[in-house]
């Protein structure tokens, strides 16, 4: 990986990876809000999403591999930054005083999001592949809606369904903003991407909250 | 007022450290934070001990040689300063004061709060110069025009001190905002163009090779750089190399 | 004849510099390969210097105490560098500024010297655009110029507040190339304790290593001192802490002769003292004084209520302020040379008009700057009738683009806005015109060993102009000497490399460790800062402004008994083999200690007040200069070179007599 071993080109990978991810969660939220609306569109949409061989064949592994590099090249930087620290710290760090917390703690909002992903892997992705590719079951392009409303009735469930969004909302609010910076952004337009970033970082976990909540709340 | 001070006190580079309290009092509040150093110290001379090492030179917020982390803070509580430029009015009677020094895998302490920083030396030597001789017979000053707003923002980057604050307080002990600053006022200047391609890419590897961390865009350098450093300057930095990568 | 020659080189004095360079001695490149020289100081004018020479194919070993060599003082000049490019067309030449530097300084300094420095002052802005320094700039994209303190032209650039900051940058850049090459070795965090001299000539120096205490020897063809001024012998001055006279003062003992050391520049606009505990004086740059004015209350009872912290500045009523400067010089008000401004604040207050606490202070207003920008602004905006505080708006923003870094300075140190209440300046010790000795070569009376920049006596004469240091510093180092250094090597090239394991080598380290030992085995009772405050008291007090026979008297028998005190009750805590601050510190001062009283013998000897040196005896008694500096040209128009003879006070004097062939003598006068 020669071009990664130098920091900047770490960060502008990292910068590149998270939009990546910011634009998947656009598009998530507005598949998973159409079932908020309508049974008949969000099983038409999920079937499409389910079944078109670019989505599942390009636009998967892609995703996949997207998450994967984003998070190992995340505990890579998070590791190469201690050992830059060394191994004496402070005995006292005012961090608050000159940065914010979410800036502070990508590492731990990071992480929590990634145990996240693990619980939505097998809630709804094995299950999913399973379905599809193992055992080849018959698809029924009406099924998506049910499964959904069934995820949603545990409210341990939802609540860790929430309270993962919230962590996603707190890495947006610095992350979104970061990217641009890394990627060599800091011009007049600045304060309307930090503008947009920030509204960004709270009404898309909002609405998969409100989603979940919705669905929980309805059953 | 009356404070107490907990200090890092260690003998040299290879001697562990450790924190050691210490009582000053009757410090004005008109003192610089280094003149109430300066107290301690002679009391401590007085007592037969060894005084507290610390670098300072010019004593008024130029030569970069302070550096001090004052209350979990680069150069301490104030902002746009360095810390000989501290006065003790931003403490109150009473106060306890951690005082340590910049900590940063690059930045090996030599004595108490003494710090080696010459990790950024090589940085520079890396290539923070525009090649030319010092013949004397370099073209008229004016024959190459450079617009203000180009040489002011040069001004601004190059305003750097090198105290390397904006290690200390990183997280991350990047030194991102310090070489950012110099690859800045080179590219903004026309006479700095021609080699800036090789320029960032020997900065940002020699960089990379002392050990400094990856900046992940917290802010806190430029909310602690005592010349009002920006991110601009990192983000212009983070172009150049994209740039000069690409171009191979 | 004296034993000092200058070799000032014949010929008018337009063409001595260009004719002298056309017939000096050269060294071939693949000779200088073969030839090592020692820069000791890194600030402008030594870093320049290693840097050229090590262009030149020299290989160079610099040196520095800080732990970098970007951090010597002359980073700390605030204000600009002067130069006569004419490019404002305000009728700059060589020869004005020529004039005006042998003017300003008080006919006390060589002609040859300073048409030089006139001549390739225009070359130094050349070379530091191309090095890429920030020269601040007009719309047009042209470089832009101020006025400064005693001349009557526009030729000062800058760089916001801090030129200093950015020429040591772009000298220090020439130096990390040149590091990077391989042809400059760099020793950070070294201190040179002595210089080695074989057969008569200076082959090498002696450093402590300040982080591990080690003794080092290095040889060198030639030996290059670059090391600033002495102005910390006063304890209190705007220098840097670690500013120190030990290189210099050094060589003096080992031949170098020591010209005028009493040409002191106290600087008018410096931040007042504030208590006991000062460690050092904070400079505002002189530029202020272009656009701020310089007064006291007129009335005494004002003063004292102001004192007293009754009354504040800007409830006085114009008719009630006492504007000296403009009152005193009215063609150059306060743009009047920095001893002239600096000896009229120092009247006033000694008068009771002085406006802090300690009475010790004077009011530096921007008031009538701001309405006169916020005017001026509000004509080009268009705005009609602009209300005051429409016109204060805009003025305090002008202010601030022009001294925004200076006026935030004085607001963290001071705790006053000085956008709404005048400033308070006070003057003090800031630059020393005195020096080692050295003709005109840069060479001082030892063979092989050089002197630059503020550490020479140099082209100051006895008053140094505004924003004229870092024009002599980097002239020295960018475009004399490396010159100059080639008519002494060419007869080096068969040399070969100099061995450091002789017996004048040991003799020398071991002078330097004998010393180390006993100031770590005297196990007194008073710190190092103990004594450094009391010499720099006397000074102040004796050697200060103002100068007169029995306190200079008094001054040199003080500080011999404080020098003996110090060498049997200094305390210097710790090892000798570790970094040490006490230890470093007790070096300087015992310098300091015997320079203090070389500087105040100089001081007696030259009884006329010229520059910055004021005797209370020599004053005009009548007329309408009465009270103002007299020059005494038939006795002292020369350079007071001093010999070493073991104690200060037997120095021997020798004259270097001045020529003023293309300048006509006359008594300043800024009225």
């Amino acid at each position: 990986m020669g071009i990664l071993s130098s920091s900047i080109a770490r960060k502008v990978s990292m910068a590149l990876s998270a939009l990546f991810l910011v634009f998947f969660l656009l598009i998530h939220v507005s598949v998973n809000l159409v079932s908020v609306f309508s049974e008949d569109a969000f099983n038409a949409a999920s079937h499409f999403m389910g079944t078109n061989p670019l989505i599942q064949f390009v636009m998967q592994p892609v995703l996949i591999f997207g998450v994967v590099f984003h998070f190992v090249l995340g505990f890579i930087l998070e590791l190469k930054n201690r050992k830059a620290v060394g191994v004496k710290s402070y005995a006292k760090n005012n961090g608050a005083a000159n940065s914010t917390w979410m800036s502070r703690n990508m590492i731990y909002s990071g992480l929590a999001i990634l145990a996240f992903i693990a619980l939505h892997f097998i809630d709804f992705w094995l299950p999913e592949i399973n379905h599809k590719y193992i055992e080849v079951l018959p698809e029924d392009p009406t099924r998506y809606y049910h499964e959904l409303r069934e995820k949603f009735v545990n409210p341990i469930r939802v609540g860790a369904y929430v309270l993962a969004f919230v962590f996603l909302a707190l890495h947006l609010l610095h992350g979104f903003q970061s990217a641009f910076q890394s990627m060599g952004m800091n011009n007049k337009y600045t304060k309307c991407v930090k503008n947009f970033g920030k509204t960004y970082a709270i009404v898309i976990p909002l609405l998969f909250i409100f989603i979940a909540l919705f669905h929980h709340f309805t059953h | 007022m009356n404070l107490t001070l907990k200090i890092w006190r260690q003998k040299g580079p290879q001697d562990k450290g450790k924190m050691v309290d210490y009582k000053v009092n009757d410090i004005s509040e008109h003192m610089s934070f280094l003149e109430m150093m300066d107290v301690l110290n002679e009391q401590l001379v007085n007592s037969g001990e060894e005084p507290v090492a610390f670098d300072h030179d010019c004593r008024e917020g130029i030569c970069g040689m302070c550096s001090l982390y004052i209350n979990g803070e680069a150069h301490g509580p104030d902002r746009g300063i360095t810390t000989c430029q501290l006065h003790m009015r931003m403490f109150n009677d009473g106060d306890t004061i951690y005082i340590e020094p910049w900590r940063a895998a690059a930045f090996p302490v030599i004595k108490d709060l003494v710090v080696d920083r010459t990790a950024f030396e090589r940085i520079q030597q890396a290539g923070g110069y525009i090649s030319v001789n010092t013949s004397g017979n370099t073209q008229d000053a004016n024959s190459l025009p450079i617009s203000k707003h180009a040489a002011d923002e040069a001004m601004d980057a190059a305003a750097c001190i090198g105290c390397g604050a904006c290690v200390a307080t990183c997280k991350n002990s990047s030194a991102m905002l310090f070489v950012g600053a110099k690859v800045s006022q080179y590219a903004l200047l026309p006479q700095g163009k021609i080699e800036a391609a090789d320029r960032v890419m020997n900065m940002v590897h020699q960089m990379d090779l002392e050990g400094f961390g990856n900046c992940t865009n917290t802010g806190a350098c430029e909310i602690e750089c005592p010349k009002g450093i920006t991110l601009v300057n990192i983000a212009r930095m983070n172009r150049e190399f994209l740039k000069a990568s690409l171009k191979g | 004849m004296s034993v000092l020659d200058s070799k000032v080189p014949e010929g008018p004095i337009k063409d001595k510099w260009t004719n002298y360079k056309n017939k000096i001695n050269l060294v071939n490149p693949a000779n200088k390969r073969n030839i090592d020289i020692i820069v000791v100081g890194t600030g402008l004018a030594g870093g320049s210097a290693a840097a050229t020479l090590a262009e030149q194919g020299y290989n160079v070993k610099a040196f520095c105490y800080q732990d970098s060599p970007r951090r010597a003082h002359s980073i700390a000049a605030q204000g600009g560098i002067n130069a006569s490019k004419n490019y404002m067309g305000d009728g700059d030449s060589d020869y004005r500024l020529f004039y005006d530097t042998v003017k300003g300084g008080d006919y006390r300094s060589r002609e040859a010297n300073v048409y030089r420095l006139a001549e390739v002052s225009g070359n130094i802005i050349d070379q530091c655009v191309a090095q890429g320094v920030p020269f601040a700039r007009d719309y047009g994209g042209l470089l832009d110029n101020r006025s400064f303190g005693g001349v009557l032209v526009s030729r000062t650039f800058y760089a916001k507040g801090q030129t200093g900051q950015q020429l040591l940058l772009g000298a220090y850049s020439a130096m990390n190339r040149q590091i990077a090459r391989g042809k400059i070795e760099m020793f950070n965090r070294h201190e040179m304790l002595d210089v080695v001299k074989i057969d008569g000539k200076a082959r090498g120096i002696i450093t402590r290593n300040l982080i591990t205490g080690e003794i080092d020897r290095h040889s060198a063809h030639a030996v290059v001192i670059a090391t600033g001024g002495y102005g910390n012998v006063y304890f209190l001055s705007t220098n840097a802490m670690g500013s120190n006279a030990t290189a210099a003062w050094k060589i003096h003992k080992k031949g170098a002769f020591f010209a005028n050391p009493c040409f002191t520049q106290i600087h008018p606009t410096c931040i007042p003292r504030s208590g006991d505990y000062q460690s050092k004086l904070t400079l505002m740059s002189e530029s202020l004084r272009n656009d701020g004015r310089i007064w006291v209350p007129a009335k005494i009872e004002d003063a004292k209520a102001i004192q007293q912290g009754k009354l504040k500045p800007t409830e006085i009523a114009e008719e009630d302020r006492d504007y000296y400067l403009e009152r005193r010089y009215p063609a150059f008000g306060n743009l009047v040379p920095r001893d002239v401004a600096s000896r009229a604040a120092k009247e006033r207050c000694d008068a009771g008009y002085g406006v802090n606490a300690t009475g010790e202070a004077v009011y530096l207003d921007f008031a009538s700057a701001i309405e006169r920008y916020g005017k001026e602004q509000a004509k080009i905006h268009g705005i009609k009738n602009p209300s005051k505080e429409k016109i204060t708006e805009l003025g305090e923003g002008i202010i601030e683009a022009k001294y925004g870094n200076l006026f935030q300075m004085y607001e963290k140190i001071v705790a006053e806005n000085p956008y709404k209440t005048p400033m308070m300046i006070y003057p003090a010790t800031h630059y020393t015109m005195g020096g080692v000795w050295v003709d005109y070569n840069l060479m001082t009376t030892v063979p092989g060993l050089y002197c630059l920049g503020e550490a020479n006596f140099s082209d100051h004469g006895a008053n140094r102009l505004g924003a004229s240091a870092l024009m002599q510093g980097l002239a020295d180092g960018y475009f004399v000497l490396p010159y100059t250094i080639g008519d002494y090597l060419s007869n080096e090239i068969r040399t070969g490399k100099i061995p450091t394991d002789t017996k004048e080598f040991d003799e020398v380290e071991k002078e330097v460790k004998d010393r180390i030992n006993f100031f770590i085995n005297n196990k007194g009772t008073k710190s190092v800062d103990h004594f450094h405050k009391r010499l720099g008291k006397v000074m102040w007090d004796k050697v200060g402004m103002a100068r007169n026979e029995k306190g200079l008297k008094e001054a040199m028998a003080e500080i011999k008994a404080i020098r003996e005190e110090f060498w049997k009750d200094v305390k210097v805590p710790g090892d000798a083999n570790e970094m040490n601050l006490e230890l470093e510190k007790a070096g300087r001062v015992a310098d300091f200690l015997e320079l203090g009283e070389l500087f105040a013998k100089d001081a007696l000897n030259r009884n006329e007040s010229c520059g910055g040196h004021y005797r209370e005896e020599s004053v005009v008694k009548e007329g309408e200069q009465k009270g103002e500096a007299l020059r005494n040209d038939d006795e002292y128009k020369y350079v007071a070179a001093w010999e070493y003879k073991g104690e200060p006070a037997d120095a021997v004097l020798h004259k270097e007599e001045l020529e003023f062939k293309d300048i006509e003598l006359k008594q300043r006068s800024y009225k």
